[in-house]
């Protein structure tokens, strides 16, 4: 029998016995921005097709919430910060190399305009508002005839924003279950998908979320296929990333991960989507709020999970 | 100018006066430490092996604590030092997260602290002050690029090893096996 025992002489706060720097502030904004970059990358793709009258809740509705999640995303971003007086630092700053400088500076264009857009569908979503003042209402009339590039900026920066979220991860060579290059698409596509659910639930027309149902499919399968491939390349890589895919293999993440993010999250809610394509009546909120809580689940087992994974020496 | 340290693993004894120099010279708060022993037992009775080693930052040459840092606080001075400067850290933990070593901790002030082999020391002409403590003489630090340097000398005859180097940093802590 073989047996190693480590014992190292220190205890400091949230590193040892294993690291926990990270709590529930950055999932919460994992799924914020993911969700937000969703709903963005669409209203920007259908404006674009000039699909606004068939796709209301896509261009007008949803993106209403877009402020409000990114917002919300900051708040959670700020609060995770132990410097807080210092956060302007970012922002006198920029580095290349690192993705939470690009994710900073993202945020810091991608807020405001999605205000802009939110403000431009103002009086079409709220028929009774009103500006109070007049220079807003100009403004806003400057801003509505530019909507065709705010919605390709739109989609530009929805996609750096998804993929930036999973780069954030994987960028750290220090925690194997973070180090895959391919949880900069798969937090994309996830986003994506949480994205659609949240429009597809908002939208009255059945046309609307056929077609949008249609495209969350493939977005699951997408990411089914890509949850496998990333478990797939962790068994075949060296020990410490197969060590990282127990934990989801009959590690202690294997139940939350399966249940809530795999069948609960993707699978189930994909059957009814495609039993109510095929005419079933499904209550429309059932699949697209799985669809968010698995979303949210995933965020929070890969950042607690990723933290407990480490070089061996 | 390249600053590193050699540990030799058969000479330490594991006393933790390394820690408690570090700690009082740097002001290091209660429960916290820029440097650790760790003891590593292996085999079972009575075939058994012991190995004691005094860690801190490995100053990697590449250093993805640096890569990460978004604002620019971590970087790398002279000698190949990786510092932080407090007052350009916000605390957002991507440094730590980076750390194959988890040599980095954050100060109960906000900002991430970590081992500067006490540049403040080193620019006096002094030595770290762990290796001016060590009762066994078993750390060894100067300039691994010049060759009559106490690093060096102890690396010339020695088999060693650095921690991780799988991580891809190019860690600058050796230790002697």
């Amino acid at each position: 029998m073989k047996e190693e025992l480590f014992i190292s002489g220190r205890d400091i706060p949230n590193i040892d016995p294993y690291l926990n720097i990270w709590h529930w502030e950055i999932p919460v904004y994992l799924f914020l921005g993911g969700l937000a970059a969703g709903i963005m990358f669409f209203a920007g793709y259908f404006t674009i097709m000039r699909k606004e009258k068939e796709m209301q809740a896509t261009v007008k509705y949803a993106p209403m919430l877009v402020p409000f999640a990114l917002v919300l995303g900051l708040i959670a971003l700020f609060l995770d910060l132990k410097h807080q007086l210092y956060f302007w630092r970012l922002y006198t700053t920029i580095r290349l190399e690192s993705p939470m400088s690009w994710g900073a500076w993202t945020l810091m264009f991608v807020t405001p305009l999605s205000m802009a857009w939110a403000a431009s569908y103002m009086k079409e979503v709220f028929p009774k508002w009103d500006w109070k003042f007049k220079f807003i209402d100009q403004i806003i009339n400057f801003i509505i005839e530019y909507r065709k590039a705010m919605a390709w900026a739109l989609m530009i920066l929805a996609v750096i924003l998804g993929v930036y979220t999973g780069i954030l991860l994987s960028a750290f060579n220090a925690r194997p279950l973070w180090n895959t290059s391919i949880l900069g698409v798969l937090f994309l596509v996830s986003g994506m998908s949480t994205g659609l659910a949240t429009i597809i639930w908002m939208s009255k027309s059945k046309y609307e979320r056929k077609v949008l149902s249609r495209i969350d499919l493939i977005f699951i399968a997408v990411e089914l296929f890509l949850i496998i491939h990333m478990l797939m390349g962790f068994l075949a890589a060296s020990e410490v990333q197969i060590e990282a895919a127990q934990l989801f293999l009959g590690g202690e993440f294997t139940v939350v991960f399966w249940v809530f993010v795999i069948i609960l999250g993707l699978i189930f809610p994909a059957i009814l989507e495609i039993l109510e394509l095929r005419g079933f009546h499904i209550p429309i909120w059932i699949p697209s709020l799985l669809i968010l809580i698995g979303g949210l689940v995933f965020r929070f087992v890969m950042v607690e999970a990723g933290q407990i994974t480490r070089y061996l020496y | 100018m390249r600053y590193a340290m050699a540990i030799d693993t058969k000479k330490c004894v594991g006393c933790s006066d390394c820690v408690v120099a570090c700690q009082t010279e740097n002001n290091v708060p209660h429960g916290y430490c820029r440097d650790w022993i760790v003891e590593n037992v292996s085999g079972s009775y009575p075939n058994v092996e012991i190995e004691l080693k005094s860690e801190r930052c490995n100053h990697c040459d590449d250093a993805p604590c640096v890569r990460c840092c978004p604002t620019g606080a971590s970087h790398i001075v002279e000698g190949g030092i990786v510092m932080v400067t407090h007052d350009e850290c916000i605390g957002c933990g991507a440094c730590i997260q980076s750390c194959p070593y988890d040599a980095r901790y954050s100060h109960p002030d906000g900002y991430v602290d970590k081992c500067t082999f006490c540049q403040h020391r080193l620019e006096k002409g002094q030595n770290t002050a762990c290796v001016d403590v060590c009762p066994t003489s078993c750390l060894y630090f100067g300039d691994i690029e010049d060759p009559n340097s106490d690093v060096s000398k102890a690396l010339k005859n020695r088999a060693w090893k650095v921690l991780a180097p799988e991580a891809g940093t190019k860690p600058q802590l050796y230790f002697l096996t």
